[in-house]
């Protein structure tokens, strides 16, 4: 009988995946532990974040991937209009606008769109396999600057950037000709100091002078970076030890529950720590690009290898940041920071790749 | 965006697509979906070679960081963690040779200004004074400290806060930002002005003060101090009185609160100065003086030990202690008085006749004079014998003979003109040199000036001019070139005292250790011993004993003394006389008026205390100065208390 519900439980779950994702899930509450200062209510709301976000992953692994196809245009065009929506009647939080009210609660829809944009295009790929040329490409970046644009105006720079990651994978596992790449690369070198920089907003351009050169306002915005590589710094090879890091126990590490949780997890676990958890990353990124190798259609591909690169550029992105080497943008590490919205999310992703992987058989069949 | 999706849509599934539409020369190429498979795994394997070159980038980023920077980071987390706070030692104390405190502590609330952290400093102090009474000399004071440029450091807009004021402030902390109750010790000079030239006071820290402590290599040891030492027994003392500044290692987090100590180190005390000065008698000397300027200077013959160093009008020492405010300060500044001018020590004053028993002694010892030889004194002396400048006696119509003795008895001019004359400048240089005339005393305190005991040499060298005869002449009365400090004549007396013994003055008798009591006392070795024969020291002595009694110059001072008391009167003048002119005191405006000194020492058998007194244009020594002794030594040797009111003001009315 048990066994029996195990296997119906397991049936759409990837052992591997679950296994790397329960560890980092695991290193994330410890890290969480400390972070929080010994607070077990932090951590119990972590885990209830958790067990939600276990379900939807269990829940996205067992919905077959052409439902998602299916759903893919949908979702992406009911997210744009909610950003439209957040555009225009948002609420205001420090003074970026990302919230819509939605009666009694009030949603993110740039959550949303971190799945719906590389699904979307996915499926616009996957319908047009045949016959992509440069104009299918266009219209690809159209579908994918637009809701990047809106979240850049809200700002939010750091989902915005994720969700150009996001897209930008798809385009490029497409099979975007290497020259328009290289090109387009070449134009936004030279664009961003021209077209972008202007209309940044202070703050962010204040993020990037300040990575140039944390010293120049050590109390101000080069304070999160110089903490952090303090952090870092002083937990040498093997770390502080665990709740004795002296940098995020006495309040000098900003936001070190959530997007600055690494340079707790690496003041008191060291360098041997980083190895280990860049290790485990490692396998989950690993274990998704052979999801996204075995494949079965173009759409499923796409999907997973755009999951897969976007979680590498959500650790990079984290730990370069943390380390000091990448502005700060608010990215948080995923399944270690805390915060329920980007562990379901992430972990919804998780489910999108285990779905692939386990359906493909059903599929080819 | 809606209508050309849904234009894709009606597009349709790859079945309906026309292959003539797009070219037959690309069809075979866009099926391949072997090739197609192979180009998407081929950007598979080099998306996994990115992720695999950018982990090992991050990775050795954190190596960079926690391996070969890490001795750089893990102080600069300690620094972020520790911070060091300094425990100011107490101050040593100063006490009298009685053991009467002088100088102590005293615990007080202030309240305290950080401008960095204040905004609007004029509003806030505003705002400040509807919860606490802050006067305008409060203000002031802070707006001094102000400019002088301490902007890290808290200021004190409030001193000595009381219960009242401190729980009014602590109800309504919230509204002043920046501005903190803080417990600190207070220096308190409980006599006020009297000894103030001794004791001298403590001063905030100057940048200066910081320059020169830190050349010392001593600014570690101020950490946390914000005063210091400035001048008189304070500031020359400032290294044993200060003690060592303690440590305190304290765990603080990013907001600066305290977690928990995590090392200490306790400050030291300062040692206790025990001063040879007797704070009583100091008082009725102070007293004696009434409200005339000058100075007196009371030695203990037998080790040099000062019993009281008086310098007139004096200053309430306290003033200073929390930062003086301005008004104060100009007010002591530019007082036509000059209180802040230690007379005792930087006053040069001609020693009138008070120098003529060392001119007697050097006409003896080097066989110039027979004690017993009389001149006969007509009241004036002529150079070169007759038809030269003519030298007044200070008595028309001179004393008639006149031997050695009644030479100091009687303070006869024209005797030591002669004297003068015969020794010549540099055998009275040479002799009288031994006394401390020309060079400081030592006396621990800064700021002593030298006076000039004149030479031949000292004149080419100041002048560029050779040594006249005539210029002998007055040296020999004490005027002239002449010119000696208060200390000074109090050290020679103390050597006639002493019958040739001279010690260094000095005002601190024992350093007293903090921690263990142990008393480290000032050497009290002769300095030096001048060869004086018994017969020639006896007769000054003897002539000195005679000056206060009567016939002598200071008889009136000394009538009625229960002790014997040796003493010489002088008169220093101001103003330079003309060849004829006479002085006449009405006429002289109270400033140009003469000085007025007095040298003694009683018992005159076996003297337990020298002095030297000044009252500047005091007139005469006998009446002005001459009193203020008597006072002193009556107290001293009897315990006699003067009347309450001085008779100082009386006196100079019948001058």
């Amino acid at each position: 009988m048990i066994s029996r519900l195990l296997a119906f439980l397991g049936r759409h779950v990837d052992r591997h995946l679950l296994a790397a994702v329960g560890a980092l899930l695991l290193v994330g509450l410890i890290t969480l532990y400390s972070a929080s200062g010994e607070s077990v209510s932090r951590v119990g709301a972590q885990l209830a974040n958790i067990v939600v976000a276990l379900v939807v992953m269990w829940i996205a692994a067992n919905i077959p991937p052409h439902y998602l196809q299916r759903l893919a245009l949908p979702a992406y065009l009911f997210g744009l209009l909610l950003l439209i929506a957040v555009w225009r009647y948002g609420e205001s939080v420090n003074g970026a606008r990302r919230w819509l009210h939605v009666g009694v609660t009030r949603i993110q829809p740039s959550e949303l769109m971190k799945v719906a944009v590389p699904l979307a295009l996915a499926w616009y790929f996957d319908r047009y396999e045949a016959v992509l040329k440069l104009r299918d490409f266009a219209v690809a970046a159209v579908m994918l600057l637009l809701p990047v644009a809106l979240i850049a105006k809200q700002p939010d720079l750091g989902t915005a950037l994720i969700i150009s990651a996001a897209g930008f994978y798809v385009i490029f596992l497409a099979g975007l000709s290497w020259k328009i790449l290289v090109g387009l690369t070449a134009a936004g070198a030279v664009s961003v100091p021209l077209l972008v920089w202007p209309l940044m907003h202070d703050y962010q351009r204040q993020r990037i002078l300040t990575l140039l050169d944390p010293s120049q306002d050590p109390l101000g915005a080069g304070y999160h970076t110089i903490q952090a590589t303090i952090a870092l710094g002083s937990g040498g090879f093997f770390g502080k030890g665990w709740l004795n890091g002296t940098q995020a126990h006495l309040d000098f590490l900003p936001e070190r529950s959530t997007d600055f949780i690494f340079a707790v997890f690496s003041e008191e676990f060291g360098l041997f720590g980083n190895l280990v958890l860049v290790t485990l990353f490692l396998f989950v990124i690993g274990r998704g690009l052979f999801i996204t190798f075995n494949a079965s259609t173009l759409f499923t591909r796409l999907v997973a290898g755009a999951i897969t690169l976007t979680l590498f550029t959500y650790v990079f992105v984290n730990m370069g940041m943390v380390s000091g080497v990448l502005p700060v943008v608010g990215v948080p590490l995923p399944m270690i920071s805390y915060g329920g919205t980007s562990l379901v999310s992430i972990l919804f992703a998780m489910g999108i790749l285990m779905s692939i992987h386990t359906h493909k058989r059903l599929v080819k069949s | 965006m809606l209508s050309r999706l849904r234009i894709f849509r009606r597009m349709g599934s790859r079945e309906e697509r026309d292959p003539i539409v797009l070219g037959g020369g690309r069809r075979a190429e866009l099926r391949d979906h072997q090739k197609e498979l192979h180009n998407f795994q081929m950007r598979l394997v080099a998306s996994a070679g990115v992720v695999l070159i950018v982990f090992f980038l991050l990775l050795i980023r954190f190596f960079y960081l926690q391996v070969l920077q890490h001795d750089y980071y893990h102080t600069l987390a300690e620094n972020n963690r520790i911070s060091i706070v300094p425990i100011i030692p107490n101050r040593g104390l100063m006490l009298d040779r009685n053991g009467a405190v002088i100088a102590h502590n005293y615990a007080a609330y202030t309240l305290e200004i950080t401008p960095s952290k204040a905004g609007d400093l004029e509003a806030l102090i505003n705002e400040l004074a509807t919860v606490v009474d802050v006067a305008p000399k409060d203000r002031k004071r802070f707006r001094k400290l102000l400019e002088e440029g301490h902007d890290f450091a808290s200021l004190p807009i409030r001193t000595r806060l009381n219960d009242v004021e401190v729980a009014r402030f602590a109800a309504n902390k919230f509204r002043f930002p920046g501005i903190d109750i803080r417990a600190r010790l207070f220096r308190h000079y409980p006599n006020g002005e009297v000894a103030s030239h001794v004791i001298g006071y403590i001063g905030r820290l100057t940048q200066s003060d910081l320059d020169r402590l830190e050349d010392e290599g001593l600014a570690a040891n101020y950490t946390g101090s914000d005063f210091i030492g400035k001048v008189g027994l304070e500031g020359r003392y400032e290294a044993n009185l200060h003690g060592t500044t303690g440590f305190e290692e304290v765990e603080t987090d990013a907001n600066g609160r305290a977690v928990r100590t995590l090392r200490s180190t306790l400050p030291v005390s300062g040692n206790n100065l025990l001063l040879s000065l007797d704070a009583r008698l100091q008082e009725v000397a102070e007293r004696a003086f009434g409200e005339r300027r000058g100075a007196l200077v009371a030695i203990e013959p037998s080790t040099g030990g000062v019993l009281a160093l008086v310098s007139k009008p004096g200053y309430d020492p306290n003033l200073f202690v929390d930062g003086i405010d301005p008004q104060s300060w100009d007010a002591l500044n530019t007082s036509p008085d000059h209180p802040l001018n230690n007379r005792a020590l930087q006053g040069v004053y001609p020693p009138g006749s008070t120098f003529k028993p060392f001119m007697a002694l050097a006409a003896l010892e080097l066989g110039k004079r027979n004690p017993h030889h009389a001149i006969y004194d007509p009241g004036y002396f002529f150079l070169g014998g007759g038809g030269g400048h003519r030298y007044r006696d200070w008595k028309t119509g001179g004393h008639g003979m006149v031997d050695m003795h009644k030479s100091i008895v009687i303070s006869c001019d024209t005797y030591y003109y002669g004297v003068a004359q015969d020794l010549g400048i540099d055998s009275i240089h040479e002799f009288i040199g031994q006394f401390g005339f020309g060079r400081r005393t030592g006396i621990d305190i800064d700021g002593e000036a030298g006076g000039l005991l004149p030479s031949q040499e000292w004149k080419m060298r100041r002048f560029q001019q050779k040594w006249f005869a005539g210029d002998t002449i007055s040296v020999g009365i004490g005027q002239g070139y002449n010119l000696a400090t208060p200390v000074q004549l109090a050290q020679a007396v103390s050597v006639i005292a002493n019958k040739g013994t001279m010690f260094r003055p000095h005002i601190v008798r024992h350093i007293q250790d903090s921690q263990t009591n142990k008393l480290t006392s000032i050497e009290v070795e002769p300095v030096a011993t001048i060869a004086l024969h018994p017969q020639n020291i006896d007769l000054v002595r003897d002539a000195m004993v005679d000056v206060t009694r009567p016939g002598g110059t200071a008889a009136v001072a000394g009538a009625g003394a229960q002790y014997r008391f040796a003493g010489k009167t002088g008169t220093a003048q101001v103003v330079a006389m003309k060849q004829n002119e006479k002085y006449d005191e009405r006429r002289v405006q109270e400033r140009h008026r003469d000085h007025a000194l007095f040298i003694a020492y009683a018992p005159a058998e076996a003297p337990t205390i020298a002095l030297a007194v000044l009252v500047e244009n005091g007139g005469h020594g006998a009446s002005a100065a001459a009193p203020v002794a008597r006072a002193v030594l009556d107290f001293y040797l009897l315990g006699k208390e003067p009347p309450a009111k001085p008779g100082a003001r009386e006196e100079d009315e019948n001058d």
